[in-house]
């Protein structure tokens, strides 16, 4: 009883969060800020996933949350690579 | 939602409250890193949030999600799989991002510590210890 109650609540915590790694996405002074903003906004969305697949009751969404997962730490380190091997600041 | 909760509502009560209980844990550390990375103003200040806090929570949901499907019988590999990648990705991202300000603004970087004067207040004695 509790579960099927509680989870809707999770669900909606997770929402905020990526409110608030949206905001600072949309704000951050400077591209390191958006950076760690997307890298944070995957990561919410992995657990927003996981959430999604307990309400269901379905091992489906696990698979998207590990690709999602990977492919966002992927994407983290080729930008910040970008930004420490490349001519950004001229 | 047709199957919504029918495999949670068969849990053991046990089961159902430590999942409720890692499940809050982990919403909380997640939107208080998130609000972290929304409110500071430092860009330092900022990496604290997600580099630990958030990958905290989505490790207590993950761990949550994981303990429920074994329970019910239907152990997965995946979950323990993705927490494991992102304890160690995580922090890895987050300085990858120090990296990246710290080149774009040299100013933020801490003043190199000041060199021993004396060898008996340098700690590997003298001649060892040089300040990075």
């Amino acid at each position: 009883m509790i579960l099927p109650a509680l989870l809707p609540w999770v669900a909606l915590a997770f929402v905020l969060a990526l409110l608030f790694n949206a905001w600072r996405l949309l704000r951050g002074p400077g591209l390191p800020d958006r950076i760690l903003a997307l890298d944070t906004l995957y990561i919410n969305a992995l657990a927003l996933l996981v959430v999604l697949g307990l309400m269901q009751g379905t091992k489906l969404f696990f698979e998207v949350a590990m690709l999602i997962g990977l492919l966002g730490f992927v994407g983290t380190v080729v930008l910040s690579k970008y930004l420490l091997h490349g001519d950004i600041v001229e | 939602m047709s199957g919504a909760g029918d495999l949670v509502l068969t849990l053991p009560l046990w089961a159902e409250l430590l999942a409720a209980a890692l499940l809050v844990v982990g919403a909380g550390f997640a939107l208080v890193g998130s609000w972290a990375l929304a409110k500071w103003r430092d860009p330092l200040r900022r990496l604290h949030g997600p580099s630990k806090a958030t990958t905290l929570g989505v490790g207590c949901v993950l761990i949550a999600s994981a303990g429920a499907f074994a329970v019910l019988g239907q152990p997965s590999l995946h979950e323990f799989l993705i927490s494991l990648f992102l304890f160690i990705t995580a922090p890895v991202s987050a300085h990858l991002v120090v990296k990246a300000l710290l080149k774009l603004d040299p100013r933020l970087r801490p003043p190199a510590a000041p060199a021993p004067t004396d060898a008996a207040s340098s700690f590997a004695g003298a001649g060892n210890a040089t300040p990075h």
